[in-house]
Protein backbone atom coordinates (compact mmCIF):
# COMPACT_ATOMS: atom_id res chain seq x y z
CA UNK A 1 0.00 0.00 0.00
CA UNK A 2 2.84 2.37 0.89
CA UNK A 3 4.41 1.74 -2.53
CA UNK A 4 1.15 2.54 -4.31
CA UNK A 5 0.72 5.80 -2.35
CA UNK A 6 4.28 6.93 -3.07
CA UNK A 7 3.90 6.10 -6.78
CA UNK A 8 0.56 7.95 -6.93
CA UNK A 9 1.98 11.05 -5.22
CA UNK A 10 5.04 11.08 -7.46
CA UNK A 11 2.92 10.54 -10.60
CA UNK A 12 1.30 13.91 -9.79
CA UNK A 13 4.38 15.67 -8.37
CA UNK A 14 6.70 15.04 -11.32
CA UNK A 15 4.31 16.38 -14.03
CA UNK A 16 3.50 19.32 -11.71
CA UNK A 17 7.23 20.17 -11.69
CA UNK A 18 7.40 19.78 -15.48
CA UNK A 19 4.42 22.11 -16.05
CA UNK A 20 5.49 24.65 -13.40
CA UNK A 21 8.90 24.91 -15.08
CA UNK A 22 7.23 25.63 -18.46
CA UNK A 23 4.89 28.26 -17.00
CA UNK A 24 7.65 29.99 -14.99
CA UNK A 25 10.04 29.96 -17.97
CA UNK A 26 7.29 31.47 -20.13
CA UNK A 27 7.13 34.52 -17.86
CA UNK A 28 10.66 34.71 -16.42
CA UNK A 29 12.68 33.34 -19.35
CA UNK A 30 15.48 30.80 -19.15
CA UNK A 31 18.42 33.10 -18.40
CA UNK A 32 18.26 31.85 -14.81
CA UNK A 33 16.60 28.53 -13.78
CA UNK A 34 13.64 30.08 -11.93
CA UNK A 35 11.35 27.09 -12.51
CA UNK A 36 13.47 24.70 -10.44
CA UNK A 37 13.84 27.34 -7.73
CA UNK A 38 10.06 27.77 -7.52
CA UNK A 39 9.28 24.03 -7.19
CA UNK A 40 12.15 23.44 -4.74
CA UNK A 41 11.21 26.34 -2.46
CA UNK A 42 7.46 25.64 -2.57
CA UNK A 43 7.95 21.86 -2.25
CA UNK A 44 10.32 22.25 0.71
CA UNK A 45 7.93 24.50 2.59
CA UNK A 46 5.01 22.16 1.93
CA UNK A 47 7.05 19.06 2.89
CA UNK A 48 8.14 20.51 6.25
CA UNK A 49 4.58 21.70 6.95
CA UNK A 50 3.20 18.22 6.18
CA UNK A 51 5.99 16.42 8.05
CA UNK A 52 4.98 18.30 11.20
CA UNK A 53 1.20 18.48 10.68
CA UNK A 54 0.47 15.02 9.25
CA UNK A 55 1.08 12.01 11.50
CA UNK A 56 -0.60 9.31 9.40
CA UNK A 57 2.03 7.21 7.55
CA UNK A 58 -0.25 6.73 4.54
CA UNK A 59 -0.83 10.44 3.96
CA UNK A 60 2.85 11.05 4.61
CA UNK A 61 3.85 8.48 1.94
CA UNK A 62 1.43 10.01 -0.59
CA UNK A 63 2.13 13.69 0.05
CA UNK A 64 5.64 13.99 1.53
CA UNK A 65 7.63 11.08 0.04
CA UNK A 66 5.63 10.88 -3.17
CA UNK A 67 4.26 14.29 -4.15
CA UNK A 68 6.77 16.69 -2.55
CA UNK A 69 9.69 14.31 -3.22
CA UNK A 70 8.93 14.23 -6.95
CA UNK A 71 7.79 17.87 -7.18
CA UNK A 72 11.25 18.93 -6.02
CA UNK A 73 14.51 17.89 -7.68
CA UNK A 74 18.20 17.80 -6.91
CA UNK A 75 19.35 16.39 -10.26
CA UNK A 76 18.03 19.32 -12.31
CA UNK A 77 19.38 21.77 -9.73
CA UNK A 78 22.85 20.20 -10.07
CA UNK A 79 22.74 20.12 -13.87
CA UNK A 80 21.44 23.68 -14.28
CA UNK A 81 24.08 24.96 -11.84
CA UNK A 82 26.86 23.25 -13.81
CA UNK A 83 25.51 24.68 -17.07
CA UNK A 84 25.90 28.15 -15.55
CA UNK A 85 29.48 27.25 -14.54
CA UNK A 86 30.21 26.01 -18.08
CA UNK A 87 28.94 29.30 -19.48
CA UNK A 88 31.47 31.05 -17.22
CA UNK A 89 28.65 32.50 -15.11
CA UNK A 90 30.15 31.65 -11.71
CA UNK A 91 28.17 34.30 -9.89
CA UNK A 92 24.88 33.00 -11.26
CA UNK A 93 25.87 29.41 -10.41
CA UNK A 94 26.63 30.43 -6.83
CA UNK A 95 23.43 32.48 -6.70
CA UNK A 96 21.44 29.45 -7.90
CA UNK A 97 22.80 27.14 -5.19
CA UNK A 98 22.42 29.79 -2.48
CA UNK A 99 18.90 30.78 -3.59
CA UNK A 100 17.68 27.16 -3.55
CA UNK A 101 19.27 26.46 -0.16
CA UNK A 102 18.20 29.73 1.50
CA UNK A 103 14.78 29.67 -0.16
CA UNK A 104 14.20 26.03 0.78
CA UNK A 105 15.27 26.60 4.39
CA UNK A 106 13.22 29.80 4.66
CA UNK A 107 10.12 28.09 3.26
CA UNK A 108 10.78 25.12 5.57
CA UNK A 109 10.92 27.43 8.56
CA UNK A 110 7.64 29.05 7.48
CA UNK A 111 6.05 25.61 7.04
CA UNK A 112 7.32 24.56 10.48
CA UNK A 113 5.87 27.69 12.11
CA UNK A 114 2.55 27.38 10.30
CA UNK A 115 2.19 23.69 11.20
CA UNK A 116 2.80 24.44 14.89
CA UNK A 117 0.36 27.34 14.75
CA UNK A 118 -2.35 25.09 13.34
CA UNK A 119 -1.71 21.95 15.37
CA UNK A 120 -0.90 23.90 18.53
CA UNK B 1 2.32 28.00 -23.48
CA UNK B 2 0.99 24.68 -22.23
CA UNK B 3 -0.75 23.83 -25.49
CA UNK B 4 2.58 22.55 -26.79
CA UNK B 5 2.72 19.93 -24.02
CA UNK B 6 1.78 16.51 -25.37
CA UNK B 7 -0.22 14.05 -23.32
CA UNK B 8 2.28 11.21 -23.98
CA UNK B 9 5.14 13.33 -22.58
CA UNK B 10 3.10 14.10 -19.45
CA UNK B 11 2.34 10.40 -19.02
CA UNK B 12 6.05 9.62 -19.49
CA UNK B 13 7.00 12.18 -16.82
CA UNK B 14 4.37 10.80 -14.41
CA UNK B 15 5.41 7.16 -14.94
CA UNK B 16 9.11 8.02 -14.68
CA UNK B 17 8.47 10.09 -11.55
CA UNK B 18 6.69 7.15 -9.89
CA UNK B 19 9.55 4.76 -10.76
CA UNK B 20 12.18 7.20 -9.50
CA UNK B 21 10.31 7.88 -6.24
CA UNK B 22 9.90 4.14 -5.58
CA UNK B 23 13.64 3.62 -6.11
CA UNK B 24 14.32 6.47 -3.65
CA UNK B 25 11.93 4.86 -1.13
CA UNK B 26 13.81 1.56 -1.62
CA UNK B 27 17.02 3.32 -0.56
CA UNK B 28 15.35 4.70 2.59
CA UNK B 29 14.25 1.16 3.50
CA UNK B 30 17.80 -0.15 2.91
CA UNK B 31 19.46 2.74 4.81
CA UNK B 32 17.02 4.00 7.47
CA UNK B 33 18.00 7.15 9.38
CA UNK B 34 16.45 8.63 12.51
CA UNK B 35 16.29 12.44 13.00
CA UNK B 36 19.79 13.48 14.09
CA UNK B 37 21.43 10.78 11.96
CA UNK B 38 23.01 11.31 8.54
CA UNK B 39 20.33 10.41 5.93
CA UNK B 40 22.54 8.24 3.73
CA UNK B 41 19.63 7.11 1.52
CA UNK B 42 18.69 10.63 0.39
CA UNK B 43 22.38 11.56 0.10
CA UNK B 44 22.94 8.57 -2.22
CA UNK B 45 19.79 9.33 -4.28
CA UNK B 46 20.80 12.96 -4.81
CA UNK B 47 24.41 12.10 -5.63
CA UNK B 48 23.70 9.17 -7.97
CA UNK B 49 20.89 11.19 -9.56
CA UNK B 50 23.40 13.99 -10.21
CA UNK B 51 25.84 11.59 -11.88
CA UNK B 52 23.10 10.12 -14.08
CA UNK B 53 21.61 13.50 -15.12
CA UNK B 54 25.11 14.53 -16.22
CA UNK B 55 25.46 11.38 -18.34
CA UNK B 56 21.93 11.75 -19.73
CA UNK B 57 22.12 15.44 -20.64
CA UNK B 58 25.46 15.19 -22.43
CA UNK B 59 24.18 12.08 -24.23
CA UNK B 60 20.99 13.73 -25.51
CA UNK B 61 22.54 17.12 -26.30
CA UNK B 62 26.00 16.24 -27.63
CA UNK B 63 26.34 12.49 -28.30
CA UNK B 64 23.00 11.42 -29.72
CA UNK B 65 20.48 14.28 -30.18
CA UNK B 66 18.16 11.71 -31.80
CA UNK B 67 17.65 10.26 -28.31
CA UNK B 68 16.29 13.53 -26.88
CA UNK B 69 12.81 11.95 -26.82
CA UNK B 70 13.82 9.91 -23.73
CA UNK B 71 14.42 13.07 -21.72
CA UNK B 72 10.85 13.50 -20.34
CA UNK B 73 10.73 9.87 -19.15
CA UNK B 74 14.31 9.40 -17.94
CA UNK B 75 15.44 12.92 -17.00
CA UNK B 76 12.35 14.85 -15.86
CA UNK B 77 10.56 11.68 -14.69
CA UNK B 78 12.89 9.01 -13.27
CA UNK B 79 15.81 11.20 -12.17
CA UNK B 80 13.54 14.05 -11.06
CA UNK B 81 11.48 11.60 -8.99
CA UNK B 82 14.56 9.78 -7.69
CA UNK B 83 16.28 12.92 -6.41
CA UNK B 84 14.57 15.25 -3.98
CA UNK B 85 15.16 18.70 -2.60
CA UNK B 86 12.26 18.67 -0.13
CA UNK B 87 13.50 15.63 1.84
CA UNK B 88 16.95 17.27 1.90
CA UNK B 89 15.43 20.37 3.55
CA UNK B 90 13.28 18.24 5.92
CA UNK B 91 16.45 16.33 6.92
CA UNK B 92 18.35 19.55 7.66
CA UNK B 93 15.41 20.86 9.69
CA UNK B 94 15.04 17.59 11.63
CA UNK B 95 18.74 17.55 12.52
CA UNK B 96 18.62 21.20 13.65
CA UNK B 97 15.40 20.52 15.59
CA UNK B 98 17.01 17.76 17.70
CA UNK B 99 20.02 19.97 18.37
CA UNK B 100 22.40 18.26 15.90
CA UNK B 101 23.44 21.57 14.34
CA UNK B 102 26.84 20.32 13.15
CA UNK B 103 25.20 17.38 11.39
CA UNK B 104 22.68 19.73 9.73
CA UNK B 105 25.48 21.91 8.35
CA UNK B 106 27.69 18.96 7.30
CA UNK B 107 24.75 17.18 5.61
CA UNK B 108 23.66 20.36 3.81
CA UNK B 109 27.09 21.10 2.34
CA UNK B 110 28.17 17.47 1.80
CA UNK B 111 25.04 16.79 -0.29
CA UNK B 112 25.46 19.98 -2.31
CA UNK B 113 29.16 19.29 -2.98
CA UNK B 114 28.70 15.58 -3.77
CA UNK B 115 25.71 16.16 -6.09
CA UNK B 116 27.50 18.91 -8.05
CA UNK B 117 30.73 16.90 -8.24
CA UNK B 118 28.84 13.78 -9.38
CA UNK B 119 27.00 15.74 -12.08
CA UNK B 120 30.33 17.20 -13.26
CA UNK B 121 31.86 13.71 -13.38
CA UNK B 122 28.84 12.47 -15.35
CA UNK B 123 29.05 15.34 -17.84
CA UNK B 124 32.80 15.38 -18.40
CA UNK B 125 33.13 11.60 -18.22
CA UNK B 126 30.47 11.16 -20.90
CA UNK B 127 32.13 13.81 -23.07
CA UNK B 128 35.53 12.17 -22.71
CA UNK B 129 34.28 8.66 -23.42
CA UNK B 130 31.69 9.33 -26.12
CA UNK B 131 32.10 12.75 -27.68
CA UNK B 132 35.88 12.81 -28.14
CA UNK B 133 35.95 9.08 -28.84
CA UNK B 134 33.87 9.59 -31.97
CA UNK B 135 35.96 12.34 -33.52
Amino acid sequence: MTLLLIAAGAAVGAPARFLTDLVVAHYAGRFLPWGTLVVNVFGSGLAVFLAVAVADPGWSALLVTGFCGALTTYSTLSYETLRLVEDGRWHHALWNVAANLAGGLGAGLAGFGLAHLITG
Amino acid sequence: MLRAVSVPSLVAVAAGGAIGALARYGLTVAFPAAPGEFDLATFIANTVGGLLIGVLMITVTEVAPGLSGIRPFVGVGILGGFTTFSTYIVDIGRAANVGATALAVVYAFATMAAALLAAAVGMYGTRRLLVRGRS
